[in-house]
């Protein structure tokens, strides 16, 4: 489904700042994995994702999605088949158009832009039903920019846009990590039912080790840019927390933030 | 909550009037019916603009560059007798212009101001070579789409505010249909989020192409019905027209606000209008003709600035407040 060969990538190559983000990376993901993905701050988690959706293009190595080349597609190509969550609320949505306008504009993935109207009667039909699946109330306020909507809100709303036209994978990069900690836990409900309903391929970044182990199947771990631990089957089934912890410090350079906790 | 509204709405009702007013009082009727027409016609100005600055969020310099060009063409057509031909050929060279700047800017990664600037500094060599190198053409006794729609319109008819009326309507209608469709959702998503639209699978680059070309060729379609209205083109009309633009769009937004495309669409339509009003009644008090850009700089740099200097104002008086309770305590 999506694999990664060899893949690397510097930034600020050749000054003081030089730092190798992804070293001869590789991963291969199965189709209908949904894979969440630890590690320390600057591990390269972030970059991994904007390397797989094209924000960054690599020093070297090669993307397969599907069988497909995808290391020379620009961000907006592979968009058609990637959905993606920033961790900022903000990046998201577009604040001064209404939820409709917003849902319209993510239900035209992967189609050509044309002359025909941005949203159909039809449409607005879907967006209501899916909007009231969220539980948010925000089927009652199509019309209101999205900028007057909570964190929580806009990022359930970015979600059913990353997803409203099936993605054949969806990256999501601690999407929940600006929320309060009730609507985060909130949106990760949502996530986890949306990507079961539709078995969307998947791979989530956080920085909750609880929630890694909790969603998904399979579970990552990197360190300065490298592959640490693949965590799955029968061996994730008897992790916890602090087993992960212990592993981590025993094989890693350096120890596991506090932060990742909570 | 509605009340509210009611009241705020208020001093600007108060504004309109007074206006209305002032402008009855001291404009005769053909400065006023005058007025009124180039209000219309340099509405597709401040629709143009509204385009880039608003919409794309980015300042466009080609602006003053492409109306000239808009009426070089115009004029030379008509001056060879194809006036409506000339309208539709400024349109087509606006939209060129536009996407020049828009490759520029996204294609070659030059600076939005430069890449403006850099257009309109060549589009003053290709203008005047439009015009074959004269800095005036005069229509003098040549047709104009004003004097075909005379001609075929019944006499007395207020022609020249029925054609200019009819094509700011005609605009105005498509730049709403255009906005609201898939394509002109992806513009409009450009200006407010380019993450999201690039995670959207829309290609930004192509939609800031389009969406200068859109900009710049309603201001050459301006450029080149005023051409035609005054008969005349000069290879320097185009100089201050982004100010004027500008101008005219904040005018607007005090009135209507900047929430729906509606608003904004009126706020163009209707600053514009007002901006021409407010330039007649200075000149209609001795204000002379070579002093509009300085006029027109001011507005926009004392409306830009309000908030900064509401700002100022209000950090100043509350440092005052507290040093004066403490003394007090
Ligand atoms: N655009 C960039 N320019 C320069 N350096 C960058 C850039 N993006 C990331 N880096 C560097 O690459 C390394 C990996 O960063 P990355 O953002 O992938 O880490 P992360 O695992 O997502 O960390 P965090 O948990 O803090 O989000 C860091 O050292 C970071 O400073
Ligand atoms: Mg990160």
């Amino acid at each position: 489904m999506l694999k990664l060969y060899d893949v690397n990538i510097t930034f600020n190559k050749n000054t003081v700042n030089e730092r190798k983000a992804l070293s001869d990376f590789n991963l291969n993901i199965e189709k209908g994995d949904f894979v969440t993905v630890i590690g320390s701050n600057g591990a390269g988690k972030s970059t991994l994702m904007n390397v797989v959706c094209g924000t960054y293009g690599v020093d070297s190595g090669h993307i397969y999605l599907d069988d497909r080349d995808i290391t020379r597609l620009k961000e907006y190509q592979r968009a058609k088949i990637i959905g993606r969550l920033f961790q900022d609320p903000l990046k998201g949505t577009a604040p001064n158009m209404t939820i409709e306008e917003n849902l319209g504009l993510a239900y035209g993935r992967g189609k050509k832009r044309t002359l025909a109207f941005g949203i159909s009667k039809k449409d607005i039909v879907l967006f209501r039903e899916k909007l009231a699946k969220l539980g948010l109330g925000l089927e009652d306020r199509m019309k209101t920019p999205v900028g007057l909507l909570s964190g929580g809100q806009r990022q359930a709303l970015t979600l059913m846009m990353a997803t409203i036209v099936t993605p054949k994978l969806l990256l999501l990069d601690e999407h929940t990590a600006a929320l309060d900690p009730k609507t985060a836990g909130k949106v990760m409900e949502i996530t986890d039912r949306i990507v079961k309903e539709n078995n969307i391929t998947t791979l989530m970044i956080t920085h909750n080790i609880q929630n890694a182990l909790d969603y998904g199947n399979r579970t990552i771990v990197l360190s300065q840019g490298r592959l640490l631990m693949d965590i799955k089957g029968d061996d994730r089934k008897n992790m916890t927390t602090e087993k992960l912890m212990k592993l981590y410090s025993s094989s890693a350079n350096d120890v596991m933030t506090d932060k990742m906790l909570l | 909550m509605n009340s509210k509204k009611i009241v705020s709405l208020i001093p600007k009702v108060i504004l309109i009037v007074l206006l209305l007013i002032i402008i009855n009082i001291q404009l005769s009727t053909t400065q006023i019916t005058g007025t009124l027409e180039q209000g219309f016609i340099y509405s597709l100005l401040a629709l143009g603009i509204f385009i880039s600055l608003r919409i794309l969020d980015i300042p466009d310099l080609t602006v003053d560059g492409s109306f000239t060009l808009g009426v070089a063409v115009s004029v030379m057509f008509a001056y060879n007798g194809h006036p409506f031909l000339g309208i539709l050929l400024s349109v087509v060279a606006g939209a060129l212009a536009g996407m020049v700047t828009g490759i520029l800017q996204t294609k070659l990664n030059v600076q939005p101001i430069l890449a403006g600037i850099i257009t309109l500094t060549g589009l003053y060599s290709v203008n005047l070579h439009i015009m074959d190198g004269n800095p005036n053409v005069s229509l003098w006794k040549k047709e104009t789409i004003f004097s075909f729609f005379e001609e075929i319109l019944p006499e007395n008819a207020p022609v020249k505010i029925i054609v200019t009326g009819g094509i700011t309507l005609i605009v105005i209608i498509v730049v709403y249909w255009f906005l609201n469709t898939q394509l002109g959702m992806a513009l409009r998503a450009t200006g407010d989020n380019e993450y999201m639209v690039r995670a959207s699978s829309i290609n930004s680059d192509r939609m800031k192409i389009i969406g200068f070309a859109i900009a710049n060729a309603l201001v050459a379609m301006c450029g080149g019905v005023i051409a035609q209205y005054n008969s005349a083109g000069d290879a320097n009309g185009g100089t201050g027209m982004l100010v004027a633009g500008c101008a005219s769009i904040i005018i607007g937004e005090v009135f209507f606000g900047k929430h729906t495309i509606v608003s904004c669409i009126l706020s163009s339509v209707v600053g514009a209008t007002a901006y021409r009003y407010v330039l007649s009644l200075a000149m209609s008090i001795g204000m002379k003709a070579i002093d509009f850009k300085l006029f027109s700089a001011l507005i926009v740099a004392v409306a830009i600035s309000i908030p900064t200097v509401k700002r100022f104002v209000v950090k100043t008086y509350n440092r005052m407040r507290d040093k004066g309770g403490k003394v007090n305590a």
